[in-house]
Order: C-alpha cells, then sequence, then structure tokens
C-alpha cells in the first residue's frame, strides 16, 4: 500500500523535495500550495519542478540537502538538516540538539 | 445491447462489475449519506463525475497530474515491516534505523516515525530512555522529517488492564455519573501520559509526535488528547504535531465531555479540526471509515465529502487517513492497488488534501 501512494500521488521523499514541502507544512502550518511555492522560490525553480526526480536529484547534491543514492562524502543525516536549515529558513530540532551538545 | 460494465470494489476489496450508471448511483447515495450526517454541504455533480471518471478509468493503477503531488506521511512506523498482521505488518524482523531508512530512501516517504511495538501512549513510559536512545541514534542519519508516533488508546487506562472504572460495565450497571467520572479521571491521566512522553522525546531530538486514531475510546479519549497536545504545544513552541483520527464522528461514551466550551462527542472531521487546530497542532489527520457492505463508489462519494468540508473549513493542512478501511480504501489487509490509486488521486484532486 505505501508504494501505492507513492505512485499514485505523493512527492516523493528526498527523491525529490517531498521533506522540504512537509517541513514547511508542519514549521509553518502552510497548506501544500504555499508549502510547495516557499520550497520552490527557496531553490530557485518551478513547483512542477520541486517534484520531478530528474532536476531534484542533482540539485540536491549541488545544495549538499542529503541524496536518495548512496553517495560517499555527501552529506547525510544531521550535516544535510543544517543546510535545509540555511535553505529554508527554519530550525530543525535535531540540529538545536546537535549543536547544544557541542562544547562551546 | 448490455450496458458496459467497469471493474470495481466492494468495501471488503472483493472485486465486482458495475455498470457507470450504478457507479454514479452510489456515489451520490454515499455523498449524500455524508451530507445528512454531518449537516454539511454535498459535494458538486461535477465533483461526482470526475469521481466517476477516476473509478471507470480502464488502467489497474491511477495518478495524479503532474504538479499535483502532495506530501505522503506515515503512522505506526517500522511496523509496516516488522509487526503481525494485526498491523498489516510483514513480519519481517529488522532494526529501527534500517526500516526508517528504507523508508526515506526506497519508498518516497516525506516523512517517518520511530514506534513502540505496543503502539501506546501507556506502554512507551516504563521504556522511554530506551526510546530517547533510539530516536537520537536515527536522528543522526535521517533527513525527512522524523516523528515518534503512538495511540492515545484510552482504552487501555480502565479495567481490567488500567486503574479506571470501565465505562461500559459501568453503564451496563446504571452507574452513569460514576461512568462518567471514570472517564473524566481516565481522560487527565491520558494528557498527563502524552506531556511526559511527548516532552522526553522532543528532548531527544524528535521532529514531533503524530498521534495516531485519537478518540478511539470516545470523546474523553478526544478531550484527554487533546489537553495532552495543548501542553506539549505550551512547552515546545516549534515542536511538529500531527493529529490523526480515529473516525468521522466522535463517540459519545461520556456524552457530555467538553474541550474549551465545545461538547466534542458527535463531532465530524470538518468540527473535530477546529478542536486540534485550538489545541495547537500543526496538521490534521481526517477519517471517514469505510462500509465492507457498500461499494468503493459510495464510500469514495463519502469519504470525499466528509474530507472536501474538513479541507475547506481547517486553517491547518489536512493529512487524509488513507489506510486499510479509511478513506473510501477497502477494509482489507491487503487492499487493491486499483482502490488505493483511485482514492488517493481522489482526496488529492477532489477533496484537495495537503497530504495523504
Amino acid at each position: 500500500m505505501d508504494v501505492a501512494h507513492f505512485m499514485a500521488s505523493s512527492m516523493g521523499g528526498i527523491r525529490t523535495a517531498g521533506d522540504m514541502v512537509a517541513r514547511m507544512e508542519y514549521a509553518k502550518n502552510m497548506k501544500i500550495g504555499p508549502a510547495k511555492e516557499y520550497v520552490a522560490k527557496k531553490l530557485g525553480i518551478s513547483t512542477l519542478d520541486i517534484a520531478d526526480e530528474h532536476i531534484m536529484r542533482e540539485l540536491r547534491e549541488e545544495m549538499k540537502l542529503g541524496v536518495v543514492t548512496g553517495v560517499p562524502n555527501a552529506p547525510r543525516g544531521i550535516a544535510a538538516k543544517m543546510n535545509l536549515e540555511k535553505l529554508l529558513d527554519i530550525k530543525i530540532n535535531s540540529c538545536e540538539k546537535f549543536r547544544q551538545s557541542l562544547r562551546s | 445491447m448490455t450496458a458496459k460494465e467497469f471493474y470495481t470494489r466492494m468495501g471488503d476489496g472483493k472485486r465486482v462489475t458495475m455498470t457507470r450508471e450504478k457507479i454514479m448511483d452510489d456515489l451520490q447515495a454515499g455523498a449524500a449519506d455524508a451530507a445528512d450526517m454531518g449537516a454539511i454541504p454535498q459535494i458538486s455533480d461535477d465533483d461526482l463525475e470526475r469521481l466517476a471518471d477516476i473509478i471507470c478509468d480502464p488502467n489497474r493503477a491511477v495518478s495524479v497530474e503532474p504538479g499535483n503531488e502532495v506530501v505522503l506521511t506515515y503512522d505506526i512506523g517500522q511496523l509496516d515491516f516488522t509487526g503481525d498482521n494485526g498491523n498489516s505488518g510483514a513480519g519481517v524482523d529488522m532494526g529501527r534505523l534500517e526500516a526508517a531508512l528504507l523508508h526515506e530512501r526506497a519508498l518516497g516517504s516525506d516523512t517517518f516515525e520511530l514506534a513502540h511495538s505496543d503502539y501506546s501512549i501507556k506502554p512507551v513510559k516504563p521504556v522511554i530512555a530506551m526510546e530517547m536512545q533510539t530516536m537520537e541514534e536515527i536522528q543522526q542519519e535521517i533527513i525527512i522529517p522524523y516523528f515518534y508516533g503512538a495511540m492515545p488508546n484510552m482504552g487501555l487506562y480502565y479495567a481490567p488492564d488500567g486503574p479506571y472504572g470501565n465505562p461500559a460495565d459501568l453503564m451496563r450497571e446504571f452507574k452513569i455519573d460514576e461512568s462518567m467520572e471514570q472517564s473524566e479521571k481516565a481522560a487527565s491521566h491520558l494528557a498527563r501520559d502524552i506531556e511526559y512522553v511527548g516532552n522526553k522525546i522532543y528532548a531527544a531530538s524528535a521532529d514531533g509526535f503524530d498521534f495516531d486514531t485519537i478518540a478511539s475510546a470516545g470523546d474523553a479519549d478526544f478531550v484527554g488528547s487533546l489537553n495532552g497536545i495543548e501542553a506539549l504545544r505550551k512547552a515546545n513552541p516549534q515542536m511538529y504535531i500531527n493529529s490523526g483520527m480515529s473516525g468521522e464522528s466522535v463517540m459519545g461514551i461520556h456524552g457530555a465531555i467538553e474541550y474549551k466550551g465545545n461538547v466534542v462527542a458527535g463531532m465530524f472531521p470538518h468540527q473535530q479540526v477546529k478542536m486540534c487546530e485550538m489545541a495547537g497542532a500543526n496538521v490534521f489527520g481526517a477519517v471517514c471509515n469505510t462500509n465492507t457492505s457498500k461499494s468503493l463508489a459510495w464510500n469514495m462519494g463519502r469519504a470525499v465529502t466528509f474530507v472536501k468540508e474538513c479541507v475547506k473549513q481547517a486553517s491547518i493542512p489536512v493529512h487524509c487517513d488513507l489506510g486499510m478501511g479509511v478513506g473510501g480504501i477497502p477494509m482489507f489487509e491487503t487492499p487493491p492497488v486499483d482502490a488505493v490509486t483511485r482514492c488517493s488521486k481522489a482526496m488529492v484532486e477532489i477533496a484537495h488534501v495537503d497530504g495523504v
């Protein structure tokens, strides 16, 4: 059933910009239209392109936002999320907690 | 000449054939049932025709048009891999880190969550330190928003599983006042537990909390959950909070319990969402339960009517619950792909949900 919804109607997570649109819905209570527009503007592409794997695969690697395939040295986890914080102008809880755990 | 028949489904998943005229009749009847029950507007004739087009599409799987994609959120966490068939789980044992990353990198999840095998607030309390460690570990690796998920499941607070008298037993003995009092005590206990578990897991780096099947134990369960959400929001202004319901109507087991001056028993999705907004939720999970004796068309017409009105009245994003037996999808542990994709498309393009 997961795959059926993925194929039928979903953005595709980190294959595209689905995680970023989800973050704007949760972080700012944005509905789907404004959330997509916000993310598209930050990425400098159209709302159609943010769900396009061909465009987003390369853009995510270039902008160090985390990629869906195993690429050595590409940021993942906290490092990728710290880059997402800067891009989307939001705070992410796991990044905040990571920063708090570092010695000043 | 015999009218052309289309493959479609019953609410239990069984394949049947129906003419377009019969499909339209069932769509209208399902939509009318929702409009009547919820005292909400019926969807338009144009919407009904578009729903019929979706059902009658000759392809096995259908999908939204490019540009109409929405966010895909999950409940029950890794239990869809590791759980038994009671959770529609695949029975494949694996670590929670691996399951989370597989959802992120192979299944197109836009969010995911960590879950305890009992998937309820109450049993998480004694093992919260373990859950915190696992949350911290997975947050180091995962990129998509990663929640902690659990059901309020207030039934666990009543005898014989919990400390409070069982309202069903008490009502059978005509102890109505005592039944209501026990429900209120259980709701207060639930709210305290939500606050405890939620604050701990947020301190361990969780993006937020996904409440699954709110109000499954009735109106007091709804009020307890709302009070818990309110406490979490007060303590954690930036926490992501997903409030997913269990049914299209809140069961009035207490009957008079209120949230901020509103009696919650009998509330439908367009009213439930306003309570969740007031409590501080970021996203509302709208539910419409499937009637197994009716067709996919009847269930889809009914579900889209409820959810479309909810989306219209909501100030926060609405994600439609589209699992087994909800949102028009057949009540079956392996729902047919043709039915799932049709309900997915209908909710996105006709009800205009913000996620599924």
